[in-house]
């Protein structure tokens, strides 16, 4: 069996496209033209995820998916059938608690201006979960992805390497 | 950006026989870091995509004795952490994580890597520039322009874009080969047979055919590898393209004498490039500072240097010469 756009009985060139975003299911007629960004900004109007450069170079838009960042502006939404996406919106709880890498990044002023920031925060999640924070230098080389103009590096290294500190400690 | 058909075949099988009933230039999209990237930007028109991102068999890795398989559609960061290539083969692991970022590798497939196109800023830049690879015919503006990581070797008058991927340099030095399917059925040739030079005919950067599909890549086993570094020198300490590199592998005998040797360069040519001059000054010698500079010099012999990026040619030497030694010490483990 074999896919195909266009197909018949709808609009030429849409994709029907299911998937789940931060445990929401949710289901379009996508132009595979479109990135899983402009989907989860100009649909589900989700803006937390930035768009910086849209080329790949900045990370601003860096979502989970399956568990996995990517960035958001260089995957066609058609390629997310299917998966689960957690977007910087699916990170605290429901009563607005923030995770622990959230309050980490508030306590080592790890942000200025924040426009980097769901993206930092996005790919400093699963840079722990990856395990990559053996040193700082592990931490830098795998956050080298998201870029931060105002600077706030010093305090990005540090907010990771407080939460990854804390996971040891509760593991010991 | 033109729109274009979507096309999700569920078998190996019938994305070949999709890409063989496809239109003149429909490309096949895994990961889709390059090819998404330059369809946004107007460089990449395809009529049509086929998306093999989803098929299981094409990601299968697989160690065992006599050589490693990485199937076309792993991931890069996957193949990057494995613990086997982490252990034995340094300098393929080094080249992958030291490439893009975290994100990026787990989108990119090892398989789509080899065929990254250049990040020639005319090329990507669009209508307005001159670029022999993109619009046949138009000229390179990279001749006059800025020109500082263009390629040293293997350039023609008609395109200087360097080879961008350092995966493929790392390879190339293994002797990789690659498992490649289409309708007449599965063929198999060396990585070092899959790029060429630009010449006057820029457009065409690999030897696959148009219903050619990437199967798996294999790596013939050597001891070589566990003394191995891919060695990557950037305007930064991380996430840029190289402005030189270098993967070596040295295998040392009792007294310290090179018996193997294998150098790719990366970053400074219009392919993966393998220094094959340079491998051999180093057998028979004992390997130090010295005799490791002079495999370096070797290596850049023929060296075309471009104007703004003339100083490459020495980073170069010593990238190479820094690689050597550190896969000697890695040798000596």
């Amino acid at each position: 069996m074999m896919k195909t756009s266009p197909t018949a009985g709808r609009p030429a060139g849409l994709v029907e496209t299911a998937f789940t975003v931060n445990g929401e299911q949710v289901r379009f007629e996508l132009d595979p033209r479109e990135s899983l960004l402009d989907v989860l900004r100009e649909r589900l109007v989700l803006t937390g995820t930035k768009k910086g450069c849209d080329q790949g170079h900045c990370g601003a838009c860096t979502v989970h998916i399956d568990g996995r960042r990517v960035v958001s502006c260089l995957t066609p939404a058609v390629q997310v059938a299917g998966r689960d996406v957690t977007t910087i919106e699916g990170v605290a709880a429901p009563d607005g608690t923030l995770h622990p890498l959230q309050q980490a990044f508030v306590d080592c002023d790890a942000l200025q201006c924040g426009y980097c920031t769901p993206g930092q925060v996005m790919s400093g999640l699963a840079c722990l979960a990856e395990g990559h924070t053996e040193t700082d230098g592990d931490i830098r080389e795998y956050m080298s992805g998201n870029l931060c103009r105002c600077g706030a590096y010093i305090g990005i290294t540090a907010a990771i390497r407080r939460v990854a500190d804390q996971t040891k400690q509760t593991e010991v | 950006m033109r729109s274009f058909a979507y096309v999700v075949p569920d078998s190996v099988a019938g994305a070949v026989d999709a890409l063989a009933a496809a239109e003149p230039g429909t490309k096949i999209l895994a990961g889709g870091t390059t090819l998404y990237d330059l369809m946004k930007l107007g460089v990449e028109a395809p009529p049509a995509v086929i998306d093999i991102h989803r098929l299981a068999e094409l990601t299968e890795i697989s160690t065992g004795e006599g050589e490693l398989s990485f199937g076309a559609g792993a991931k890069m960061a996957e193949v990057a952490d494995h613990p086997v290539v982490r252990r034995d083969y340094p300098a393929l692991s080094e080249s992958l994580w030291r490439a893009a970022s975290q994100q990026l590798r787990n989108m990119a497939t090892v398989g789509g890597n080899l065929l990254q196109r250049t990040r020639c800023g005319y090329f990507r830049g669009g209508a307005e520039f001159g670029c022999n690879k993109r619009d046949p015919g138009s000229g390179c503006a990279a001749l006059e322009g800025l020109d500082r990581t263009h390629a040293l070797l293997g350039a023609s008058d008609a395109c200087i874009a360097t080879y961008p991927g350092d995966w493929a340099v790392a390879l190339i030095a293994f002797d990789a080969e690659l498992d490649v399917v289409g309708p007449r059925g599965e063929r198999t040739l060396p990585l070092g047979d899959l790029h060429v030079e630009p010449g006057d005919n820029p457009v065409l950067e690999h030897t696959l055919a148009a219903d050619e599909l990437i199967l798996r890549i294999r790596v013939p086993a050597t001891p070589a590898g566990r003394g191995s570094t891919y060695h990557k020198i950037r305007d930064r300490e991380s996430y840029a393209f190289a402005l030189t590199s270098a993967a070596a592998a040295v295998t040392l005998d009792a007294q310290g004498t090179v018996t193997d040797c294998r150098i790719g360069l990366g970053g400074v040519a219009t392919r993966p490039w393998r220094a094959t001059a340079a491998e051999r000054s180093l057998l028979g010698e004992q390997l130090t500072m010295g005799t490791a500079r002079h495999a370096g010099e070797v290596a850049f012999a023929d060296a075309r240097p471009v104007r703004t990026g003339a100083f490459r040619v020495e980073l170069g030497i010593r990238t190479v010469t820094d690689a050597l030694l550190t896969a000697g010490k890695q040798a000596a483990r």
